[in-house]
């Protein structure tokens, strides 16, 4: 059913989010030009986790996922952000939009700072990894229309 | 000074009033948000699940409980004239304890002033009948919980907890249910969020459930802190949403995808 994403989808933790210290990184304008693992992603895995819903991401938006039979319309379409924004600013984008704009409804993916009430089962962890946002970024790098 | 704080007290006027409120003409029923097949479900007695539970609801009504040996009927009479228009009220202030009260936790204060008995649990089928076969008296009746001047604290704090962000994904209610109740999350529609349908039939759940489950699940879906069954976060919560559907139609045991 549809219906069980709030119930559901966005209950299970992705994996790789055992509570652990953030990596620091260096914001440069509108970007974050470093990886934040120092290596590059993988932009297979990286689709993987953008269609599975415990990443979220197609709660909100839609893109080239034809497999995916629901995506959301809250956010901009994702097919082409590899042409529109630099790898830089994607990574910033991922990790924290709200320095970006303040009343964003997308969420911090890498930020444990600044919440209020986070359930017991999140606390202290950010909602993706390192890596995870890594092999994100590689994917979304290579969406050009 | 003075002028500071005047700023300060516009500017914290504008950041709460960043999610607008829906304009009464605007409001509109998670029904209205339905497919017709799920539509035709609520619509006919026959087909809507909920109805079950009415029925046990009115057996219960007229069953004896507690040490007190009383019915519900004893002191209501017939619930068809008594309880009509009483759930499109709820929550409403309670003298006894200075606070709101959602009508499950009025019946459970029935049973034990009463009836003598004990309360039933939270989500229980019992506590399900008997709150779905009231609200069921006040099928197409209005909604006008919030009238009670004593209740405008209390639905203060709730529109608070709306408007508040918060989990993990660090949304408010507001974000969703005020500002984005045209989109779709994935596959659902959002929709304004109003409590007009509660207790109430999900497909999901394929059970009857109360209007705290569905704020429990939607809190749990932002990833924060749920709170408690009967929590006073979670009455002011349902007080506010439902001051806030004000005129709306109310239409117990809706169904829900
Ligand atoms: C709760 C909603 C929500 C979720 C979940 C969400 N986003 Fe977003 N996203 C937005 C919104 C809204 C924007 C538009 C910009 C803004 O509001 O700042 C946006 C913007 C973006 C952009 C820039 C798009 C453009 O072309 O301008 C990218 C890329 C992006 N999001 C990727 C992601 C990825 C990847 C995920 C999951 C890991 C994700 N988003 C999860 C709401 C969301
Ligand atoms: C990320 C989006 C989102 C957020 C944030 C959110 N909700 Fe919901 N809400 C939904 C969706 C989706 C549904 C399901 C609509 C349906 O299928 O009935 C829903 C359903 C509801 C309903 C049931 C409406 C009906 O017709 O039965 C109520 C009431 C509600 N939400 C209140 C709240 C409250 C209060 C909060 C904050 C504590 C909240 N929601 C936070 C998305 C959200």
């Amino acid at each position: 059913m549809s219906a069980s994403i709030l119930a559901g989808a966005l209950l299970v933790l992705p994996g790789g989010t055992a509570a652990q210290e953030l990596r620091s990184y260096t914001i440069v304008g509108d970007a974050i030009p470093q990886s934040l693992t120092d290596t590059a992603g993988d932009a297979t895995r990286g689709r993987a986790l953008v269609v599975e819903r415990s990443s979220t991401c197609i709660l909100c938006h839609s893109g080239p996922f034809p497999e995916q039979k629901f995506q959301g319309d809250l956010a901009p379409d994702l097919s082409g952000s590899g042409s529109r924004w630099s790898e830089g600013q994607l990574r910033l984008r991922l990790v924290d939009a709200s320095r970006l704009n303040a009343a964003t409804i997308m969420p911090s993916y890498y930020r444990v700072d600044g919440l209020d009430r986070v359930g017991t089962l999140w606390r202290g962890k950010p909602i993706l990894s390192a890596e995870q946002i890594e092999d994100i970024v590689a994917y979304l790098v290579s969406l050009r229309e | 000074m003075r002028f500071a704080g005047a700023i300060a007290a516009v500017l914290l006027i504008a950041g709460s009033a960043f999610a607008a409120e829906i304009p009464q003409a605007d409001r509109r029923s998670g029904y209205d948000f339905m497919k017709p097949d799920t539509r035709a479900m609520q619509d006919e007695d026959t087909a809507n699940p909920g109805m079950l539970w009415v029925l046990d609801g009115e057996g219960l009504w007229k069953r004896k409980a507690g040490t007190a040996n009383k019915t519900c009927a004893d002191c209501h009479d017939d619930a068809r004239t008594s309880m009509k228009g009483v759930a499109a009220r709820y929550p409403s202030f309670d003298k006894s304890t200075g606070r709101p009260i959602d009508l499950e936790q009025r019946i459970n204060s029935c049973r034990t002033s009463q009836q003598q008995a004990t309360p039933l649990p939270f989500e229980s089928r019992g506590l399900l009948a008997l709150t779905a076969f009231i609200a069921r008296q006040s099928q197409g009746v209005r909604i006008e919980t919030g009238a009670d001047p004593q209740l405008a604290p209390f639905i203060a704090k709730g529109r608070e907890l709306y408007v508040q962000r918060q989990g993990q994904l660090n949304l408010s209610c507001a974000n969703c249910h005020d500002d984005s109740w045209d989109k779709r999350l994935a596959g659902s529609a959002i929709t304004q969020g109003h409590p007009t349908g509660y207790p109430l039939y999900r497909l999901e759940w394929q059970s009857l459930g109360s209007l705290q489950r569905r704020l429990r699940a939607c809190i749990t879906g932002i990833r924060a802190q749920a709170y408690d069954y009967g929590a006073p976060e979670l009455v002011e919560l349902e007080l506010y949403l439902m001051s806030r559907a004000r005129g709306m139609a109310m239409e117990a045991p809706a169904v829900r995808p």
